[in-house]
């Protein structure tokens, strides 16, 4: 029998309506796996006990002959941003220490319903702001990946979205959450090797997701292949009362429509994305996607995204700006930490916790949002953001006349060394460059691995679509993964 | 525009971040260092541009005006959301003495 932690979601969960082994079974295997996996830090919490129980439900309703639902038997990791009812849940923040929702977030609950179970809650960017995972309360995720140069330096697997990318590309666990307001789940992906979706704003509910940037925020599956992808977000997505963004639209069967056939299809090649300083591979890797987009049917055109270079300093009030207002429940009242000076009053408790409970970055984007905010500077850097944000989405919406989906590197570069960046918050943003566009417009968009570099790291290709299209982001990606044959794997070095 | 040490503290007390004089000092560097960078939207023209308040065009929804619509975020759940506090007495939050 293969090795039941290199099956991905497709195939337990066939394999356990079919059969050919438990859910139990597979419980079993990725506990393991999870259990021996200390030195990746990829898990903040375990929760072995959750996934069996849960893979015994499912068992037990096959005996009895019931629908397993699409993610039947399917253990996941859960992105600690996800409220999770029983379990802590602190969006990897000392502030949130100890927190144990009494609620569970509309994506974790529609995943179980879907037949899903929890293997624990993966590390992350502190309240996923961070784009190497070296902002968590908890230490750093260290990627499976290394570089083939025989050192062991320990590599960045992105972020925010960095416990889950660890989690998956080292096996595990089959597929995990991510959460993405700048590219949070598309450059972990490309860090690591594996599949990552962004759904359209509004696809994926909100409600019960700890809040970084409200207008960006977006839920979606983070997986080993395109089809994987298709099922989970298939299982996340869905209309909720209870998010006033949630779009009130039928999710389709993407699963079932998948199809690399991209016959008729236009795929735009922003000009703009061709910048100075871009990795020589990833330009290469972005000619081969064009030709295996084009040996899949497509037309190739040339399109223009005149304001690229302005989106990721809009992000960055923008961004900043939410999370200011946002981050303002954390003050030591109703949850989380609080720290009371001997003597001091209210407005000390709030400013006392709030000092000891958030790390560097979060403390700097506060003050960032802080300021643009404020009285007298408003204007100036708040409301001209949101105008270029305007003008970005108007550059995407003026693409769609002449292509059906863009094709773009995910990010400028592979994965760096842990500590490369350290005292460089600018550069460590530049990572987004190419994933914050979409982010701000709204789009759907995805990232599939196409090779590794001459370092033996993995590069991504990302996709994006036009709105509520993620089905033309999944076959434009489908048609990369079958042409890419990407099969690497890190060597297993944690166990 | 740039900040200096006294801006960054009165930053500081709006987002009700204690900070000490030395770390103020360390943030201002960083800070400037971004608002520089995000200074070039000024090149932007943006004549006759509306600023984005939705990203995707989306109608604004109501809940019904009643109490304990949803049994999970509706009332009557005072013991779940005081189940987190770090001081919770007589069904309330606890907080240190506001008035003398």
């Amino acid at each position: 029998m293969t090795e039941l932690t290199q099956l991905g979601i497709k195939a337990i969960r066939d394999g356990v309506a079919g059969g050919d082994f438990t859910a139990r079974e597979v419980g079993e295997a990725f506990n393991a796996a999870v259990a021996a996996s200390d030195p990746l830090n990829a898990f903040l919490v375990k929760t072995p006990e959750r996934a069996l129980e849960a893979a015994d439900r499912i068992d037990a309703k096959r005996a009895k002959g019931e629908d397993l639902g699409s993610m039947g038997g399917v253990p996941i990791g859960m992105k600690d941003l996800f409220c999770t009812d029983g379990v802590e849940t602190t969006a990897a923040s000392a502030i949130l220490g100890g927190f144990t929702p009494r609620y569970e977030s509309t994506v974790s609950q529609n995943l179980w319903d879907a037949g899903a179970t929890m293997l624990g809650k993966l590390n992350m960017d502190q309240f996923a702001m961070g784009s190497s995972n070296e902002t968590s309360a908890f230490g750093n995720v260290i990627s499976p990946w290394r570089k083939s140069d025989g050192g062991n330096a320990a590599m960045s697997p992105g972020g925010s979205s960095g416990g889950t990318a660890a989690a998956v590309s080292a096996r595990l666990c089959p597929a995990a959450t991510g959460t993405d307001t700048g590219g949070s789940i598309r450059q972990p992906a490309a860090f690591t090797g594996i599949t990552g979706v962004k759904p359209t704003y509004g696809r994926c509910s909100r409600w019960g997701t700890i809040a970084f940037a409200s207008s960006l925020d977006q839920a979606g599956p983070m997986a080993r292949d395109v089809a994987d992808c298709a099922i989970m977000l298939g299982a996340m997505a869905g209309f909720d009362p209870k998010d006033s963004t949630s779009l009130d639209m039928h999710v389709p069967d993407w699963e079932a429509a998948l199809s690399d056939d991209l016959s008729g299809k236009r795929v735009g090649i922003p000009r703009e994305y061709r910048m100075d300083g871009t990795d020589s591979q990833i330009l290469d890797s972005w000619e081969q996607g064009k030709q295996w987009l084009k040996d899949a049917g497509a037309e190739i055109v040339d399109i223009s995204l005149p304001h690229t270079k302005y989106a990721l300093p809009a992000y960055y009030i923008i961004a900043p700006a939410e999370a200011s207002s946002n981050l303002a429940r954390y003050d030591g009242v109703r949850y989380g930490l609080r720290d009371l000076p001997d003597g001091a009053g209210l407005q000390d408790m709030y400013a006392a916790t709030r000092a000891e409970g958030f790390g560097d970055e979060v403390k700097r984007r506060v003050m960032i949002g802080t300021y643009v905010l404020s009285a007298g500077f408003y204007d100036a850097y708040y409301t001209q953001a949101q105008k270029v944000r305007t003008l970005v989405a108007r550059d995407f919406e003026q693409a769609w006349e002449k292509c059906d989906v863009i094709l773009a590197p995910t990010c400028p570069t592979a994965s760096f060394a842990l500590g490369s960046l350290d005292d460089d918050p600018l550069t460590m943003y530049l990572n987004d460059v190419f994933a914050v566009p979409a982010s701000l417009a709204g789009l759907p968009a995805m990232s599939v691995p196409c090779g590794l570099n001459g370092d033996g790291l993995p590069l991504g290709l990302q996709l994006v679509g036009k709105p509520f299209d993620e089905q033309g982001v999944l076959n434009a990606g489908l048609a990369i993964e079958k042409r890419a044959g990407f099969s690497a794997q890190p060597e297993q070095w944690w166990s | 525009m740039s900040v200096d040490t006294k801006q960054v503290a009165k930053i500081a007390s709006l987002a009700r971040i204690a900070m000490s004089d030395t770390e103020c000092e360390k943030m201002v560097p960083e800070l400037n260092n971004i608002l520089d960078w995000v200074e070039q939207l000024g090149e932007v023209d943006v004549t006759g541009v509306e600023p984005m308040t939705a990203v995707i065009p989306n109608h604004q929804r109501l809940r019904d005006d009643v109490v304990d619509a949803d049994p999970k975020t509706g009332g009557n759940r005072r013991d779940d959301v005081l189940a987190n506090a770090p001081v919770a007495e007589h069904g309330f939050f606890g907080v240190p003495k506001v008035i003398e």
